[in-house]
């Protein structure tokens, strides 16, 4: 690689986190550059964030002057061009688990209840629909963690899955879903939150994350 | 393999219509079986169709007694074991922006616009809610398309991206999006479903097609 790598990111925005947490787990060094999605009317959307990222969204890796979006396939991208160590199993049916969880989480719960669809729904109504969602959610990934967990998402070893479980799980709490009907995805959350990668990624360890958040 | 693959499929659902695609793209030999996600209250929600799928959704990937879930975690598992032809480009950008078009499409459109959660938005506003979500993500899309596509999404080969697109534009004809406003969308999607692949695994020719829909 010629230069640093550079993540476009927001502290609170949980499709970073998960490449964050990525990036520190393969000990790649990166440079932060903070894209506040609330204020100034979203920077991801002014003109000078829009030359960098079209899409105007976050996370954005910059990688030799390349911008690339959306964190699976970013973190598929770090995975492929530094393979070590590895976050998937060796068996293809556990890689096939570990994406499968990752994808209910990265589909089937984030983008109902990211900022936009919030707003689209509106305030008095945004609420109870966030924590419906994430339930609907969580139930669908709990049924995969009966099956497939050890000490994390798939097996013993942190994985793919692992990596948008964390910050999911930060949003269900933000929002106030009942997690105690979800005891692996709890038990799995504090053992992932022990780990040091998971701590430093962490929205509250950002530079961007204002001094009344930390 | 030790016995035939088995995709659990309904034939309007998008995320199944991409499995359907690539293996036949991959000319994975496979049997269907029909899960109608309206009648009886939902065949997905039955206690047969949950024993072999605990989570309740299609598309499902039996092979050799274990069920695989998530139409991307699918196609990534049938690229492991089915190695060629591949549906990626050999450079890591070009695979990293195949798997955000994907990604976009998967994460960004269809779920805002599922059976689940119109039936949630309700009757009323279901309409206007679709076309909404679908017109803001093909916008992202059009964007990327500008920058990555050759005859297709990414380059002059299918990839990846190509699975998703099809079945996607379809949903957005079903509700009636202007898609003048998205040229590339519209030319790749014309190229493309003159494949026999998209032909073939097209809902109109699945066997659980009702016969006025053929």
């Amino acid at each position: 690689m010629s230069s640093k790598l550079i993540l476009c990111s927001y502290f609170r925005s949980s499709c970073s986190w998960r490449v964050r947490a990525v990036l520190l787990f393969k000990e790649i060094d990166y440079e932060t550059k903070a894209i506040n999605l609330v204020l100034d009317g979203g920077q991801q959307n002014s003109e000078e964030y829009k030359a960098i990222n079209p899409n105007g969204t976050v996370p954005a890796l910059i990688v030799d002057g390349q911008c690339l979006n959306e964190s699976l396939a970013i973190i598929e991208y770090l995975e492929e061009v530094y393979p070590s160590p590895s976050v998937f199993p060796k068996d293809p049916i556990k890689r096939a688990q570990t994406r499968a969880i990752a994808q209910m989480i990265v589909s089937g719960i984030q983008p109902l209840q990211n900022l936009r669809v919030l707003q689209k729904v509106g305030d008095e109504k945004k609420g109870e629909w966030a924590v419906f969602w994430m339930t609907h959610g969580f139930k669908g990934v709990e049924k995969m963690l009966e099956k497939t967990s050890g000490k994390y998402c798939v097996g013993d070893e942190v994985t793919f899955a692992d990596f948008s479980l964390v910050p999911q799980v930060y949003n269900a709490h933000r929002f106030g879903v009942d997690m105690s009907q979800f005891p692996n995805v709890v038990r799995i959350n504090d053992e992932l939150s022990k780990l040091p990668i998971f701590q430093e990624s962490h929205p509250s360890k950002q530079p961007d994350c204002p001094a009344d958040l930390r």
